[in-house]
């Protein structure tokens, strides 16, 4: 969650005006007032079955929220916590900990740009403007700087919406911004999954995977 | 050079399905380690010499065997969580071969008497946790996850989890955290894992190509795998090369070969007319090294001795025609970016390395700070309960006292671009009576 900050770093003074001292602090959502989708609540009691505690579903469950809400909105987390009996404040800190939980209205189409020491060697910073730029101002699209995604053999990368694309040109930008608008797939020809491993002796006919014979 | 392990076949087409791997003699390492008693299974992983593949590098089959005996819920988690800047070989792994690292959880499960097991995926590895649950499906319904597997005694749980983007779950303890549903902060150690981990049970936690090595370790027997390697660092490993290589991308090398084979001779080395400025062998947690040092064996104890480490296996090669200074500053803010603020000195000094290195990169700064950041490291090493502040300190302080001259070299060109003239070193505080 980004704090408003002054130039030399303090905080704004304001920045926490929403916690209202005054209140209690929210408890667990009563079941009876509280209007949970039937499909989220399905997918939420699935995750919780899974584990020998139900706890462990709370990140599984923020995911399942935020795929159906757009963001953590508080409403998201009321539901969620409404069905795992937990906190809304307790599912907040989990939401505030990790970078994929949005906890601001963002747009549908996620690009994020890994900006990582391997892909800014190779332009990412240059990428991430660009891609900023094709973007520009449409509510439709959530463009992030991303730390390392895992990717930095097809550096200069991107994961749009959750499919790993690289290595981009910075002309790719305009691409995947009119892609997505269209509801395309994204450069097909430089999607990750269609990608051979770089090791040359990887792909040869060889026999069988754990043949004996072999090492004698 | 070696013949590949890990790698052998790997993009034959649908090998992430059962069919194909079982045509490939897979599983086929799961029904021998079944026919064996856990004590010879264990007994071939500590003969093996395998050691960590995440970065840590500590003897698999020992971490195994500290697990107390008994009949209680012991737990094995894989480490997916694959966030060290420069490393992707997990990802690879689990894409094209994910029966690979299922077979081999289920042999290690075996080992140490563990019956239920989790997979900890980092959140942004969307695709290959859709290709794992299908294998993992795959593998349930064949009868290989399950309640007496194959006949055996042996039963086990497998649960995929994703994560939600947090390097920090990549430390065992924090990773166990994020597991139980929390904010992803490292505990306190000891206990260790070994005896109060997961739910706090017996819990053993290895990274994915770890156990997918477990399999061929069964395959071959643990004394025929260290015959590969060298003596301490047994066995092939897949290293990522990245950066500035002509060639980026995963190799299968056997431990111990001249690094200078990995980075030119597989890799490609850097563009046409540039050359290395100097590299991470182990991802960006790790010390960097120089060109001098190119020709030293890539094993773990050689990087250990150069100074740095081989940690993750990530190679990340930097060119000349990059600043060091923005290196470091794009480093510094990574790690300031993931600290999880628990402890006092990665929190603070991830911060204030960032604000130093902003001013060396804007002009601001005086060789001074370069002392202030060198010192700000030596404080935060060995401070805190995990290594995320170690490893930001790490690269750092070997960068500023490595590439001195170019720091300050870098500030001076900025004073002079920006007119402000000489430094002014700042008045000793004996001057104006502080401390006196």
């Amino acid at each position: 969650m980004s704090v408003a900050r002054y130039d030399h770093g303090s905080r704004i003074p304001g920045w926490d005006d929403a916690v209202d001292l005054s209140k209690d602090p929210a408890s667990i959502p009563d079941p009876a007032l509280t209007p949970v989708p039937a499909e989220l609540r399905q997918q939420i009691e699935a995750a919780m079955a899974r584990y020998p505690d139900f706890r462990s579903a709370a990140i599984p469950a923020l995911h399942a929220a935020q795929e159906l809400h757009g963001w953590c909105s508080p409403e998201a987390i009321e539901q969620v916590a409404c069905v795992m009996r937990l906190t809304p404040a307790y599912l907040t800190a989990v939401v505030g900990f990790y970078d994929m939980f949005e906890s601001k209205p963002v747009g549908r189409n996620t690009v994020y740009v890994c900006t990582n020491i391997s892909c800014s060697l190779r332009g990412a910073r240059e990428l991430h403007a660009a891609v900023q730029q094709a973007a520009g101002d449409d509510p439709d699209f959530n463009v992030r700087a991303f730390e390392c995604l895992g990717a930095c053999d097809i550096a200069p990368m991107a994961s749009v919406n959750g499919a790993y694309v690289g290595p981009l040109e910075l002309s790719d930008a305009e691409r995947i911004v009119e892609q997505l608008r269209a509801g395309e797939d994204v450069l097909p020809e430089k999607q990750l999954l269609r990608r051979k491993v770089a090791d040359p002796r990887a792909s040869t006919d060889a026999p069988a995977l754990f043949d004996d014979e072999d090492r004698a | 050079m070696s013949e590949l392990l890990l790698f052998k076949d790997i993009d034959e087409p649908g090998l992430a399905s059962r069919e194909v791997y079982e045509r490939r003699g897979g599983y086929e390492s799961l029904k021998r380690a079944l026919r064996m008693p856990r004590e010879e299974v264990l007994q071939n992983l500590l003969d093996s010499g395998l050691r960590g593949r995440g970065g840590a590098g500590f003897a698999m089959g020992k971490k195994a065997s500290f697990l107390p005996k008994g009949t209680m819920d012991k737990y094995l988690v894989c480490n997916a969580d694959e966030s060290e800047p420069g490393t992707f070989k997990d990802r690879e792994l689990m894409q094209k071969s994910p029966h690979m690292l299922v077979e081999g959880m289920i042999i290690a499960a075996y080992a140490a008497d563990a019956n239920r097991s989790f997979i900890y995926i980092r959140g942004e590895y969307q695709q290959q946790a859709e290709i794992l649950e299908r294998a993992i499906e795959e593998a349930r319904s064949a009868g290989y996850l399950g309640e007496r597997i194959l006949g055996s005694d042996h039963s086990l749980s497998l649960v995929l989890h994703r994560g939600a983007g947090a390097y920090i779950c990549g430390e065992e303890t924090g990773l166990l955290d994020s597991l139980e549903g929390k904010r992803g902060n490292p505990r306190l150690k000891p206990p260790f894992p070994a005896n109060q981990g997961l739910y706090q049970g017996p819990t053993l936690i290895n990274n994915v190509e770890t156990l997918a090595t477990v399999p061929h370790i069964i395959r071959l027997g643990g004394q025929e795998y260290a015959k590969l390697g060298t003596e301490t660092s047994t066995g092939t490993k897949l290293v990522s090369v990245s950066g500035n290589v002509q060639r980026p991308g995963n190799y299968e090398i056997e431990l111990g070969i001249p690094a200078r084979e990995i980075i030119f001779g597989l890799a490609g080395g850097p563009e046409r007319g540039r050359d290395v400025k100097f590299w991470f062998p182990g991802g960006s947690s790790s010390p960097v090294l120089t060109p001098a040092e190119l020709d030293l064996p890539y094993d773990f104890d050689s990087m250990a001795k150069a100074g740095s480490m081989l940690g993750s296996g990530a190679i990340i090669v930097v060119d000349d025609s990059q600043s060091v200074v923005d290196v470091a500053l794009t480093l510094a803010k990574f790690y300031r970016h993931e600290s999880c603020g628990k402890c006092t000195p990665c929190r603070e000094g991830t911060n204030w390395t960032v604000k130093m290195l902003q001013r060396v990169e804007s002009g601001e700064a005086t060789p001074m700070d370069l002392d202030i950041i060198a010192s700000v490291q030596e404080q935060i090493m060995g401070n805190c309960l995990c290594v995320l502040g170690d490893a930001m300190a790490m690269p750092v302080a070997s960068m500023v006292s490595k590439f001195r001259d170019e720091f300050e070299a870098h500030i001076e060109t900025r004073r002079a671009q920006l007119g402000l003239g000489e430094p002014t070193e700042p008045t000793p505080l004996e001057a104006v009576g502080v401390g006196s």
